[in-house]
Formats: structure tokens, sequence, C-alpha cells
């Protein structure tokens, strides 16, 4: 499904990922990993893409498709969804509003009709339990005001509705309490299938003891220095990133 | 940043809907201005000798005074004496109703939108159409005058109603008020007169809708809104003009009295052609609004989306002389290329706990200014009064201005004066996160931007509401900043 081959980005001329390479396939969880300015949060906002971000090497095909050639609104509506580690407020507009506006984009795009009110609501509905989201929160400005928990239960729920192919999430687990954790988590869960991928980016194991990768992978420095299953998490949970860095900074300077 | 430069180059200005002129036999005024002139338009209308007084006593009030030049707009002198004061569509004889009416006049207003014919009941809003010079047709007339309700041609009322036009006739914007009002009332050619009597409710929204047609031409019309003891109307206005070279004048005085418990809302969506991406042509939109809360317990709201013309200035106000009577503002003006809007309100507090409310939502766009001037003022005998104020600016892009100029002018210690200024930009954040959810760009912008002016739309009736949206989004595509 997402083929990323030696992909090299910058920011305002300092480079930020300096080859990296991943395969995610239909049905799989990957989770990638890393110490603060590793560069994990770029790739998200790379693939989604941000225009801050230069991409000055490599390719990523999504779905056979050059992704990097696509606008960010038409990679979202080839089914890349990016779940914001920040999501941004929008006064003034509804959530409800905003995304009735964008669900019929991307069904337009996709050469489906758009969908009415009442079919809409109900689509509504069916989705909103899925994150145990509340209709009032989402007739109010678009996260303006929002706890911590309910911007990111927000973007849960967005995704629900625009039903992704792809999903990043983007520390997602941040500013989490435990029971809004498991909310956002059981949400995604629910939402996985054999033909979607999900890619979390996170910086704890806390995670994913809730949503369980098939991959995990450890970003350093701009590259994906080491990859294994959930127990590589479990591991860095218990020694830190300090053994990987040892590992690699050795290995460049022989 | 660079992104915003790059894309407000890339994206051309949506071209004016409205900009068409339609060729038709007109009835014209010699160009130019003069005593000879006013007489011609008077005699033009076989108005009463009162009126023609009336009109000279303007002009002469008008040659003693100079044009304003306090606002914060910048445009070339216009010469008055190059301009036509009236022009009138030729039609062989009165029509008496609205199937008498030229059909190609009908066909003018179904492009723009309205539909005249009555069979077609547009959601039950009665319409005075003002084209050019003249008021063409006003449908439903015979439904509102069951209620007792007037509402008619202001020619129409001159004759029909000569008392009333008498006694309201500039009792609220005087002829003296200012170099524009003086103006108009010399050379003012139509309009819309409304009369709602005591206890009536009108049951459906009223509404005008302007339109410069031929070159040359200025359009000096005047509203005159009655609403006796008791009664409550809600009027609209709407307008639009041809895409021309050469700047046009348009200087209306609209006048609101309101009796005790009377309550009048008035909301104007104005989209006048305001010049094209390089500032040529535009209308120059000199108007002065006033309303007077003249009983206890009365309430005048105005409501304003301002997205066309080259330069505005308009400050639709209240005079709360009745006790406990309440006045409201609620403004959404946009800019864009080269425009410039110097708009805002007054309120001024003479009765006792009297209340104002001053919503102004400001957005600005390329290279065009964009000013608030707003007047707060409590009279000596205005105990208890109450003003609440707020003031938000929208910058796109970094080549536009934003300016507020509020006043505040308090004689009397209880007054309670309150006033919130925000200015914003539009994000790449915002935008962004819209794209991420499949949102085009322009979409996102007329969906951050409707909802930043949504306490205001939400003032407007409905179907005006959803005009002014679309209109707010056409006025800014090719801006995002």
């Amino acid at each position: 499904m997402l083929s990323i081959k030696n992909l090299h980005a910058s920011i305002e001329g300092t480079p930020i990922l300096r080859g990296i390479n991943l395969e995610v396939k239909a049905g799989e969880v990957h989770a990638i990993m890393g110490p603060n300015g590793s560069g994990k949060s770029t790739l998200a906002s790379v693939l989604a893409g941000r225009e801050e971000y230069e991409v000055t090497e490599g390719q990523v095909l999504f779905q056979g498709k050059e992704l990097l050639e696509l606008s960010p609104e038409d990679r979202a509506r080839e089914g890349v969804f990016l779940a914001f580690q920040y999501p941004i407020e929008i006064p003034g507009v509804s959530t409800t509003n905003f995304l009735r506006t964008a669900l019929n984009q991307v069904r337009e795009y996709r050469g489906l009709e758009p969908l009415d009110a009442v079919k809409f609501l109900s689509l509504m509905k069916e989705k909103m339990a899925l994150v145990e989201i509340d209709q009032k929160l989402l007739s109010r400005s678009l996260n303006e005001g929002f706890s911590g928990g309910e911007k990111k239960r927000n973007e849960i729920f967005q995704m629900a509705m625009l039903e992704p192919v792809l999903s990043i999430l983007d520390e997602t687990d941040s500013g989490l309490d435990i029971d809004a954790l498991r909310i956002v988590s059981n949400g995604v869960n629910k939402l996985k299938s054999e033909k979607t991928a999900t890619i979390v980016v996170t910086h704890y194991q806390r995670l994913l003891d809730y949503i369980v990768p098939d991959f995990v992978h450890v970003l350093y420095k701009g590259r994906i220095v080491k990859s294994g299953t959930k127990e590589l998490a479990l591991e860095l949970e218990e020694k830190g990133y300090d053994w990987i860095k040892e590992e690699v900074d050795s290995t460049a300077t022989v | 940043m660079s992104k915003d430069n790059q894309i407000l180059e890339d994206l051309n200005s949506k071209e004016y809907e409205h900009g068409w002129s339609v060729n038709f036999e007109t009835d014209e005024a010699p160009l130019g201005l003069n005593e000879d002139i006013i007489r011609w338009i008077s005699t033009k209308k076989e108005e009463p000798t009162w009126l023609l007084e009336w009109r000279l006593k303007a002009f002469k009030i008008w040659q003693a005074m100079t044009e304003p030049e306090w606002a914060n707009v910048h445009y070339p002198k216009m010469d008055l004496q190059a301009l036509r004061y009236y022009s009138a569509p030729k039609q062989s004889k009165k029509p008496k109703n609205i199937n008498e009416v030229d059909p190609e006049l009908i066909a003018i207003y179904e492009r723009l939108g309205i539909s005249l014919n009555e069979q077609k009941r547009l959601q039950g809003i009665a319409i005075d159409v003002v084209l050019d010079s003249v008021s063409v047709a006003t449908t439903f007339k015979e439904t509102l005058g069951k209620l007792g309700i007037i509402f008619c041609s202001f020619s129409e009322a001159v004759k029909e109603h000569p008392e009333l036009i008498q006694k309201y006739l500039g009792s609220v914007v005087p002829m003296t008020d200012n170099y524009y009002a003086a103006l108009n009332a010399a050379v003012f050619s139509d309009g819309s007169f409304c009369y709602i009597p005591k206890g009536v409710r009108c049951p459906m929204e009223l509404s005008t809708y302007f339109r410069i047609n031929a070159a040359n031409t200025g359009q000096f019309e005047r509203t005159l809104i009655v609403a006796d003891d008791s009664s409550y109307v809600s009027y609209l206005e709407g307008c639009t003009a041809p895409q021309r070279d050469e700047n046009q004048l348009h200087a209306a005085v609209v006048e609101i009295y309101a009796g005790a418990h009377a309550e009048v809302k008035y909301s104007t969506v104005q989209n006048w052609f305001p010049g094209d991406k390089d500032g040529k042509g535009g209308i120059f939109n000199f108007v002065t609004k006033r309303g007077i809360c003249a009983g206890d317990h009365s309430k005048i709201s105005w409501t304003q989306v301002e997205t066309g013309s080259a330069v505005t200035w308009k400050y639709p106000s209240c005079i709360l002389k009745g006790d406990y009577s309440i006045g409201e503002f609620y403004s959404v003006a946009v800019t864009n290329n080269y425009q410039q809007a110097d708009t805002g309100t007054k309120m001024i507090h003479i009765g006792k706990n009297t209340k104002s409310r001053i919503v102004s939502k400001g957005i600005s766009a390329g290279k065009s200014q964009n000013s608030y001037r707003g007047q707060v003022q409590v009279m000596k005998r205005a105990h208890n009064a109450r003003n609440f104020s707020q003031c938000d600016s929208l910058l796109m892009g970094d080549q536009c201005g934003a300016h507020t100029f509020p006043y505040i002018d308090i004689a009397n210690s209880s007054a309670k004066v309150e006033h919130e200024a925000t200015t914003s930009k539009i994000g790449e954040d915002q935008i962004f996160y819209c794209n991420q959810r499949g949102i085009a760009t322009e979409d996102a912008v007329a969906l951050i931007v409707n909802g930043y002016a949504k306490e205001v739309l939400n003032q407007l009736p409905m179907e005006f509401a959803v005009e002014a949206q679309k209109l707010l989004a056409l006025t800014l595509e090719g801006s995002v900043g």
C-alpha cells in the first residue's frame, strides 16, 4: 500500500529526514518510535503534504500513485489521513459543518454523490458511538476551547467519518489521561480492517499496549535505525533510547 | 511567508459576476448639476412644489459645503458636473402592476436572481426594485395593503401619501447633515418608502434591490422606513452594478423611524462593482444611514455585509432617544484588491437605560484598506446607558491594512461601555488542516471566513445569509493568506 524509498526532507535548508525506507501493507499497524527530534513528526507531515518541508530526494508510492506529486487535499481524498498532534482551532466552524464539507469533497473526488443532511447525520450518529463523542461537542467551533482529550477524540472521530485507507496518528497519545487513551485507542482499533493500514507515531510505549503494532521502527537522526516487532517497543520502554543512539553513533564513526 | 505571496500571485481574482449591462432606451437628464437639472428632475417626476423647494434648499446648502476628507480613504476627486443625475428606463406608460413592466427589465432582475413574478413567490419577500434612478416594480403590494402596510416607490409615496413624507422626510438625516446627504436631498430620484401602522407585525421580509445600469450615472436613492408604535418590520437591501472603467457615484440616504415598542431590522448585502483587480473603476459608495429609536422600548438593528464598491464610506447609526431603546450594529466588511472601506456606526444614547451593541468584523485581502470607525456617545441624561463593542479584523496576505478608530464620548458617569478588539490572520495551519481533510484551499478560506463572520451572518434572514456566504467566498477567491 505504502512504499517509502530513500526519503530525504529538510526544513529551511536543515535536513531532517535522511533516507527513510518503509513498506506498509494493507492490514498492518506500524509504530514509529524514537527520541525527541529524530524526525517522527516530520515524516508524518511530509506524507500528508505539509509545504514547509522540502523533499530533496526519494519516492513515496501510495497504492501505486506518486504520493509526493499530489496536493495535500488530493492525498486526503486518495485516503491518507493525519491525526494531528496539535489539532487546529477554526472559530465559528462546527465540526459537523467542517466534516460535511470535507466528506462531500472527498466523495466528489471519488465520483460519489454528496451526502444529504439526513444521510450525513445518520453516518455521524453511527461513528460518534465509536469514539464515545458527544453531539454537543460536534456543534461547537472546531477544537476551540476543547480539552486535550476532546481534541484527540475529535481527530479520531474525523478519521472514522472519512474512512481513510492509511491513517497516520501523530503523537495521538500526548496529553491524554488513561481513560481518554483507552477511548481513543478503542476507536482506532475498531476502525482497523484488512484493507486499511495505520502508522502510529509515538514517543512512549504506553499507547502500544492499546494499539498493538505488527512492526516497530526506531527513528534516529532521520533514519530508521532498528525495526522489530512489539517486543522492541517493550525493550525501549525498559532501556530507553540511549543504547540505540550509542549503537548508531559508534557505527557511524567507524 | 513566501507561500502566501505565491498563492496570491498564482490565482487570479474571480471576476465580478454581475458586471454586465443591458442596452435599452433610457430617459436621461443632461450631464451636470445645477438648479435647472433639479427642476428638470422634479418636473420629470411630476413632483409637488414643496418637494421642489425642499430640493432647491438642499442644493443651496450643499453648494456651501465641501467634500469631507476625514475618512481613511484615498481616491481621485469626482467631477460631479460630469455625472448624470437622472436615468430611467423608458416605458411607454407607467406600469400599474408587475405584468405591465417591460419584459426586458424583468429579464435583468432575473439574471440577478431576483424573481419579480409574484407567482414564483420568492419565499414571501416583497421587493421594490430600483434600476438606475427609478423604482420599476413593487411586488406583493396588495397583500401588504390589507394590513395597512405601505410599501412602494418613493415617488409614488410622494403622490399618494404626501402627509407621511412631509412629516418624516429629512427628520432623521437632515439635509444639512453632511455633503453627500445634502447632495442626495437635492437630486434624489427614487427609492423605497415603507410604513408599518401601529401594532402591525409585517408578515414578510420587505426588500429593495438596487442596480446601476447606465454609464456616467449617479444613483441617489432615498429610503424611508416608518415603524409606528408596537410594529415590526424586517427590511432587506441588495445591490449590484455593471463593470465599468470609470468610477460611478452612489450616494444614498436611509432614514428609519421607530415609535414606542417598535422594532426595525435593516439588513444590507452590498455588492456594488468593486473595480477590477488593478483597482480600475468601481462604485464610490458614500451613504448616510441613520435610524431613530424615537419611542420608549424601541429597537433598531442594522446588519450589513459589505463586499463591493471601490470606496465605501458608510456608518449606519442609531439615535437612542426613547428610554430603554436598543440599537444594534452587526457588520462584515470585506475588501480585496484595491478596495477601500471606512465603515462603522454611531450609537447616540439620549434616553435612560438605553443599550447598544456593535459587532464589526473586517476582512482585508489583496492591497486593500479596511477601517472600522465607530462612535459611542452617552449624553448627560442617559442614565444607565450600556454599550458593548467588538471589533475584529482578519488579514489575508501581507499587503493589506486593517484600522480601527473607536470614539467614545461619555457625559454620564453611570454609563457602562465595553470595547473589545482583535486582529488575526488566516493561518497556514488552518488551511493545511482543511486540506488534510480533503478540502480545497479556496473552500477552506470560505469556510474559515464564514466561521469568522458567523456572529454577523446569523443576524441575517436565512435566504440572505446564504447569499452573503457565497458572496464572501466569491469576493475573497484568489486571496489566500
